[in-house]
C-alpha cells in the first residue's frame, strides 16, 4: 500500500527499502507489521461500524420493522465481537506500540520479529474465522456467548466464532509477550525504567494483562466448544454444570480486557499532552504506578459484572468494594492530564484536540462507572442503555480517541507525511459531536429502563433513540474523513520533517520515516522523558 | 417535546426512593467533578496558549497533590459504597412475612403462580403496601426479571430458585422486561405488573376462582407421584417426615448442616443423591424430567406449608413460616 507512493528520490526507509507483497508479507520490521496492523484493523473497524450503524437504524423505530430479530441479534453479537477482539484490543498495542516501542526505547526492532509476524498471521487467521462467521450466517450469542443459550439453544455459528476469538487470542498473547521481553531486555544504555516514556509504560501493564488474562478466555471459549460439540455438563445445570461459572471465567479476563482497550490509549494521551503543552508530565512516577495499579486491581473486580446473577450478597460487596478501589489511580490520571497543562504553551493541533477530547470523555465514562459499582444503583441500570452508554465513553471516547490522537501525532513518523491539519480539526470536531449526540441519550434511556439487546421497545424510548441513530451517522462522517485524508496524505502530504511537532522523545530523533533498523547507533540516553526544559523552547504557534 | 422524556422512571416500590436519592446523589458529585475538570482544562487551554516567546513552565509534580486527589476521592467512593451497599442490602433481605409468588421464565414468557392458586402469564398482579418475595426459575436459559418503576433486577437462572422482593407503593400499570439477553424474541419477553389497591387485588384474587392453593395443588402432586409412600407424614418412613422440615437446619449424612430452603427442597427432588439426610438410604429415585418446574413450585409450596403452624393454613399469604432471617445467598 503506502510503498507506491513514496518518491523514488528520496533517501532509503523503511517504506522504500524493499517493494513487492512479499517483502510486507514476510516483513519481520516492527514498523512494517505494524502497518499490517494497521490495514487489518481498520478493515474490521469499518466492518464492525457497519454493524453499529444497522443497529442504530433498526432502533429509529420502537417496532422491529428494519430486520428480523435474528438479524438484528447477530448485528449486535458481531459488532460486539469485531470491535472488542479484532479492533479494540490490537489498536493501540499492534499498531502504535509495535512501530513505536523499539524506537522508544532505542532497540532496532522487539526482541522476537518473527514471533511479532506469528501474532500478525494468527490475528489473520483468527480474522479469517470470524469474516467465515459473518458471511455463512453469523453468530447471535452476544458478544458474551452467556450460557446455557450459547451451548445448548442456539444453533448458528458459535464455535467458529469462538476459534476466531481463540485464535485472535494467542496473537494478543504473543505481542504481549514480546512486548515485555523487549522492554525488559532491549532499552539503549541510560534507558532506565524511570526514564521510559509513559507510552511504554503503559504498553507493559497492558501485556502483563494480556499474557496473564487472554488464556482464560481461551479456555473458558474451548469448554463452550466442547460442550455444545459433546454435550458435557459443564455449564448444563440438567447435567450438574452451573451456568455462573462460565459468567466468572468470562469475566475473569473479560473485565480486565477492558484495561487492555484503555491502558494503552492513557499511554497515547500521556505522549500527545506534553507535546503539545511543551511541558514535563505531572507526577511522572504516580502516572507509572497509576498505570502498574489498574492493571493489577483490574484481575480483582470481575465479578462487579454480575451483582445481579444470583452471587452471593457478601461476594458482591466485596466485589463493588474493589471496583472503588481500581477507580482511585483512573482519577490520578485525569487530574494529573489536566495539571499538566498548567502554565504550558498550548497548541491546538489535531492529535491535541483528540487527547482533550479523551481526557472530557475518559472522565464522563470513569464518573458514570461510580454508578455502576454502586450495588444498589447497579441493580436497576446493568443491562441496559446505561451500560452501554458507560462503556463507550470509555471504549469510543477513550480508547478510539485515543488511537486517533495517537494516529495524527505518529503519521508524519510512519508515513513521512503530514496529513492537512484543518481536516483533521474538522474531522475531530464531528467526532466529538457525533459520540456525544449517539451516547448521552443512552444514559437517560438507561436509567428510564429501555433493556440493552432490545430490537423492539417500547414507545416512550424513542425521542432518544432517535437522537441517538442521529449522532450515529455524525460519528460516521467523522470516521469516513480521516479515512479520506490520511490517505490522500500518504500522496500528496508535505514531506514530514524528522520532529515536526518538536517534541521530546527517541522516535523525534530519527528522520522520518526512519530506517529499517531505526537507529545508525544505538543512543545512549542521558536525559528523562519529557525533557521539554531542554529542547529549543522556540516552537512556532500553529494556526 | 422534551418536555415529555423524564430523567427517571415512574418510582412504585419501596426501594425507589432510596436507589434515586442515591442517583441523584451521584449525578451532582459527578457533575460537580466534570464541571471542575472542564473548568480548568477551558481555562488552561485558553490561558496558556502558545504565544510567541512564552515558554512553558516546567514543574516536576507535587505528592502533596497526588496524596490528596488520591484519598480525597477515596474517601468520598467508600461513603459511596457504603451507602450503595446498604440498598443492595435491603434489596436482598425480603421480610420473612411475604406474600409469595413463584416465577417460571422460559423462551419467551413470564408465568406466575400465586399461592392461593392464581396463575398468570405476562402480567403481574400485586397489591400496593404488600411485602411480595418473587421465587424464580427458569425452564431454559438466564432471563432477568426487571420492573424499572420498582428499581429491581435479578437474573433467573434455570436449576435453582433466585429470589427478589418489592413492596409496591403506588396504583398502576408497569413495564417488566426480560434484561438477560435470552434469544430471537428477548425483546418481547415483556410484561406488565399491575398494582392494585388492596380491596382491587381482593376482587380480582376472588374473580379468578382457582381450584385451590398452589400447596394443595402440592399435595395432590405429593400423593399422585406416590411420594407420601416414603415420605410418611404421621411417622418416620423410608424417607424423611417433611412435617415442620421447611426453614430449618438439616444434619447431612457426610457431616454437613444445610438449611431447608426452597432451592434445597427443589435439588433433593431432581437430584436427591446430592444432599442426603444423616441416617436415611439414597435410595430415592430422580424426579428430572418427571416434574415440571410449575409442579415442582406446587411441590414446594405444600412442603413449606407443611412447616406453618395452624396446620391447614397453607398458602395464605402473611402467615409467617419459621423462615430462617440470613439474607438469601441464592446459593
Amino acid at each position: 500500500m503506502a510503498t507506491a507512493t513514496v518518491p523514488a528520490v528520496e533517501r532509503e526507509n523503511y517504506l522504500n527499502k524493499e517493494y513487492g507483497v512479499m517483502s510486507w508479507l514476510l516483513t519481520t520490521d516492527h514498523k512494517r507489521i505494524a502497518l499490517l496492523y494497521l490495514v487489518s484493523i481498520t478493515f474490521f473497524f469499518f466492518i464492525g461500524g457497519f454493524f453499529a450503524l444497522l443497529i442504530r437504524l433498526e432502533l429509529l423505530t420502537p417496532a422491529g420493522d428494519l430486520m428480523q430479530a435474528d438479524t438484528y441479534n447477530k448485528m449486535f453479537t458481531m459488532h460486539g465481537q469485531v470491535m472488542v477482539f479484532f479492533f479494540l484490543i490490537p489498536a493501540v498495542p499492534a499498531v502504535l506500540g509495535n512501530f513505536l516501542i523499539p524506537i522508544m526505547i532505542g532497540a532496532k526492532d522487539l526482541a522476537f520479529p518473527r514471533v511479532n509476524l506469528l501474532s500478525w498471521y494468527l490475528f489473520i487467521a483468527g480474522g479469517a474465522f470470524m469474516l467465515y462467521t459473518i458471511l455463512t450466517g453469523g453468530v447471535d450469542t452476544g458478544w458474551t456467548f452467556y450460557t446455557p443459550l450459547s451451548t445448548q439453544f442456539l444453533d448458528t455459528h458459535v464455535v467458529a466464532a469462538a476459534l476466531a476469538i481463540f485464535i485472535a487470542g494467542f496473537s494478543s498473547i504473543l505481542t504481549g509477550l514480546n512486548f515485555i521481553v523487549t522492554i525488559h531486555r532491549m532499552r539503549a544504555p541510560g534507558m532506565t525504567w524511570s526514564r521510559l516514556p509513559l507510552f511504554v509504560w503503559a504498553n507493559y501493564a497492558t501485556a502483563i494483562i494480556q499474557v496473564l488474562g487472554t488464556p482464560v478466555l481461551a479456555i473458558t471459549l474451548m469448554l463452550v466448544a466442547l460442550e455444545r460439540i459433546f454435550h458435557l455438563g459443564i455449564f448444563n445445570p440438567q447435567m450438574g454444570g452451573d451456568p455462573l461459572l462460565f459468567q466468572h471465567l468470562f469475566w475473569f479476563y473479560s473485565h480486565p480486557a477492558v484495561y487492555i482497550m484503555i491502558l494503552p490509549g492513557m499511554g497515547v494521551v500521556s505522549e500527545v499532552v506534553t507535546a503539545f503543552a511543551r511541558k514535563r508530565i505531572f507526577g511522572y512516577r504516580f502516572m507509572a504506578l497509576a498505570l502498574i495499579a489498574i492493571a493489577v486491581l483490574g484481575f480483582l473486580v470481575w465479578a462487579h459484572h454480575m451483582f445481579i446473577a444470583g452471587i452471593s450478597l457478601y461476594a458482591a460487596m466485596v466485589f463493588s468494594l474493589l471496583s472503588y478501589f481500581v477507580a482511585v489511580p483512573s482519577a490520578i490520571k485525569v487530574f494529573n492530564w489536566t495539571s499538566t497543562m498548567y502554565r504550558g504553551s498550548i497548541s491546538y493541533t489535531t492529535p491535541m484536540l483528540y487527547a482533550l477530547g479523551f481526557i472530557g470523555l475518559f472522565t464522563m465514562g470513569g464518573l458514570t462507572g461510580l454508578f455502576l459499582a454502586a450495588l444498589g444503583i447497579d441493580v436497576h441500570v446493568t443491562d441496559t442503555y446505561f451500560v452501554i452508554a458507560h462503556f463507550h465513553y470509555i471504549m469510543v471516547g477513550g480508547m478510539v480517541l485515543a488511537y486517533m490522537a495517537g494516529i495524527h501525532y505518529w503519521w508524519p513518523k510512519m508515513s513521512g507525511r503530514m496529513y492537512p491539519e484543518s481536516w483533521g480539526r474538522l474531522a475531530a470536531l464531528i467526532i466529538f459531536i457525533g459520540f456525544n449526540l449517539t451516547f448521552f441519550p443512552q444514559f437517560i434511556l438507561g436509567y428510564l429502563g429501555m433493556p440493552r439487546r432490545y430490537w423492539q421497545y417500547a414507545p416512550e424510548f424513542q425521542v432518544l433513540n432517535v437522537l441517538s441513530t442521529a449522532g450515529a451517522t455524525i460519528l460516521a462522517v467523522g470516521y469516513i474523513l480521516p479515512m479520506i485524508y490520511l490517505l490522500w496524505s500518504m500522496r500528496y502530504g508535505k514531506p514530514a520533517e524528522a520532529n515536526p511537532w518538536h517534541a521530546a522523545g527517541l522516535e523525534w530523533m530519527i528522520e522520518s520515516p526512519p530506517k529499517t533498523f531505526n537507529f545508525d547507533e544505538t543512543p545512549t540516553v542521558t536525559w528523562e522523558a519529557y525533557n521539554y526544559d531542554e529542547l529549543n523552547q522556540e516552537v512556532p504557534v500553529e494556526r | 417535546m422534551f418536555q415529555n422524556i423524564p430523567l427517571w422512571p415512574a418510582r412504585a416500590s419501596n426501594f425507589a426512593g432510596n436507589v434515586d436519592a442515591l442517583y441523584i446523589f451521584l449525578l451532582t458529585l459527578c457533575g460537580l467533578m466534570c464541571l471542575a475538570i472542564f473548568t480548568m482544562i477551558t481555562i488552561f487551554v485558553i490561558k496558556y496558549r502558545r504565544r510567541p516567546g512564552v515558554y512553558a513552565e516546567q514543574i516536576e509534580g507535587s505528592n502533596a497533590l497526588e496524596f490528596t486527589w488520591t484519598f480525597i476521592p477515596l474517601g468520598i467512593f467508600l461513603c459511596i459504597f457504603v451507602w450503595s451497599s446498604a440498598i443492595y442490602f435491603q434489596q436482598h433481605t425480603p421480610p420473612k412475612d411475604s406474600a409469595e409468588v413463584y416465577t417460571v421464565a422460559k423462551q419467551w414468557m413470564w408465568k406466575f403462580q400465586h399461592v392461593e392458586g392464581q396463575r398468570e402469564i405476562n402480567e403481574l398482579h400485586v397489591p400496593v403496601g404488600r411485602d411480595v418475595r418473587m421465587i424464580m426459575t427458569s425452564q431454559d436459559v438466564i432471563h432477568s426479571f426487571y420492573v424499572p418503576a420498582f428499581r429491581i433486577k435479578q437474573d433467573v437462572l434455570p436449576g435453582r430458585y433466585t429470589v427478589a422482593w418489592f413492596r409496591a407503593t403506588k396504583p398502576g400499570v408497569y413495564h417488566l422486561f426480560c434484561a438477560e439477553y435470552c434469544g430471537t424474541m428477548h425483546s418481547g419477553m415483556i410484561g406488565d405488573v399491575v398494582v392494585m389497591e388492596p380491596k382491587d387485588y381482593q376482587a380480582w384474587a376472588s374473580g379468578g376462582a382457582p381450584s385451590g392453593s398452589l400447596a394443595d395443588t402440592g399435595q395432590g402432586l405429593f400423593q399422585s407421584l406416590g411420594c407420601n409412600t416414603c415420605h410418611r407424614l404421621d411417622t418416620q418412613g423410608r424417607g424423611p417426615n417433611l412435617t415442620g422440615v421447611f426453614g430449618r437446619p438439616v444434619l447431612l449424612d457426610d457431616g454437613r448442616t444445610v438449611t431447608a430452603d426452597e432451592n434445597y427442597v427443589r435439588e433433593s427432588i431432581l437430584n436427591p443423591g446430592a444432599k442426603v439426610v444423616s441416617g436415611f438410604k439414597p435410595i430415592m429415585p430422580t424426579f428430572q424430567g418427571i416434574v415440571s418446574d410449575e409442579q415442582l413450585n406446587a411441590l414446594v409450596a405444600y412442603i413449606k406449608s407443611l412447616s406453618q403452624q395452624p396446620a391447614g393454613a397453607a398458602g395464605t399469604p402473611n402467615m409467617s413460616p419459621p423462615t430462617s432471617e440470613t439474607p438469601l445467598s441464592n446459593r
